[in-house]
């Protein structure tokens, strides 16, 4: 998967969780403070991620951003 | 073949009420932060009662309801995580309060699974050909667990029981399928009154009982996606589409779980009634609390299919559906 397929994918599960507009979820919004998430949103996001990607996440790990999301997501399926 | 019904069902709250606001008084919190994120708004509390007082309550509501004689019920099963002691079982101490000589009682303990546990279990008695009138009740006071310097949990519970008759049935009303599943590989996610060995003897360390303990993100996972398998499963065996459900009566954990199992089965979240906002979790009593009040308020009528499931520490999950 490319790093702009990734932040599609991102961008979908949380414009669907999260019900914003996909112009306002960019790479350098803050999940929490900018999109409004709380931390079953972020949990939510995390398992959709999980299922539609076959890999493993933690939702403590350090992600505050979409780029943080995008670039764990990538990690992890790298290390699939 | 013969079958089993619910033939009365009843429950009982402590009186006191704690609002979120109460506890933001106590704890750094709020009504905007808790409601929010679990859905509830207070909780009843018990400050002297103990389960087997609520437990005992439920009894008596549910014989002044029935015209079942005492001495006729068979068995009494109590679902609770939070008993008054190791031993007696809060079911014999149900049992000797309201005299019912002739009925064996045990306890059951799968947490917030323990109502739709108990229902299967009394399933399997009734089956038998001596067992005939089953009390099966869900009762906690999970104020005397949980630690209220811990606001991460403090804000979750609440205090309550209630609980059915169970009895042959001829008519229309039958249990039709159930599935239950224990996952104990994920028993550490989610504890309460964890005990430890003396370490040394003589003992020198103090006897200690810990609270509450969960690791919130395994556990919604663990609800959001077991909790619809579960449903699932259950409603296959029973031959029946999603659609044929009338209810979907959830053990009350928090509102935004029940919202994501909705939305996972694809069903609208009306035939997902609440009653979060009122009680908070009640562990074992949530699932036949909202029965109740389903039942009382003539939401859920005789003949309509209704799927019950539980979901809590073991992990255990479970689902029972019934023709009510």
């Amino acid at each position: 998967m490319t790093e702009q397929e990734i932040f599609e994918k991102v961008q979908g599960i949380v414009v669907e969780q999260l019900d914003v507009d996909a112009a306002a979820v960019k790479m350098d919004a803050d999940i929490k403070e900018d999109l409004e998430a709380d931390s079953l949103d972020v949990f939510e996001i995390m398992n959709e991620l999980e299922d539609e990607l076959d890999i493993k996440l933690e939702a403590d790990e350090n992600v505050k951003t979409i780029k943080d999301v995008v670039e764990y997501v990538k990690k992890e399926v790298a290390a699939k | 073949m013969e079958n089993i019904r619910i033939s009365k069902i009843a429950s009982y709250v402590p009186s006191k009420v704690i609002t979120n606001d109460d506890l933001g008084e106590i704890m750094d919190t709020s009504d905007e932060w808790i409601s929010s994120r679990t859905g509830i708004k207070k909780r009843h509390i018990s400050v002297s009662e103990n389960t087997s007082e609520l437990c005992i309550k439920v009894a008596e509501k549910l014989l002044q309801e029935s015209d079942w004689e005492c001495a006729s019920i068979d068995l009494i099963i109590v679902a609770t995580m939070s008993p008054d002691s190791y031993t007696p079982a809060t079911a014999a101490l149900v049992q000797g309060k309201i005299g019912a000589t002739n009925a064996v009682a045990f306890d059951i303990s799968a947490a917030c699974s323990g109502f739709v546990y108990g229902l299967t279990v009394a399933q399997s008695f009734l089956m038998q050909n001596e067992i005939k009138k089953v009390m099966l009740i869900g009762g906690e006071v999970l104020s005397k667990v949980i630690d209220w310097s811990e606001r991460s949990s403090a804000v979750l519970f609440g205090d309550g029981a209630a609980g059915v008759l169970l009895e042959k049935s001829t008519k229309q009303s039958a249990f039709l399928a159930h599935d239950l599943k224990t996952y104990g590989e994920l028993g550490d996610k989610l504890k309460a009154g964890e005990t430890k060995p003396i370490e040394s003897f003589p003992r020198t360390k103090e006897h200690v009982i810990s609270g509450f303990s969960m690791s919130g993100r395994d556990v919604y996972t663990f609800a959001t996606h077991k909790v619809p398998e579960s449903i699932v499963t259950a409603s296959k065996k029973a031959g029946l589409e999603l659609e044929q459900i009338d209810w979907f009566v959830m053990h009350q954990a928090n509102s935004r779980i029940v919202e994501q199992i909705a939305k996972k089965l694809k069903q609208p979240i009306s035939k997902f009634p609440m009653n979060i906002e009122e009680y908070g979790n009640t562990s074992a009593a949530s699932v036949p609390l909202l029965l109740d009040e389903l039942v009382k308020s003539e939401k859920i009528k005789r003949g309509q299919v209704i799927a019950l499931s539980g979901f809590g520490g073991g992990l255990t999950v479970g689902t029972q559906i019934i023709k009510y």
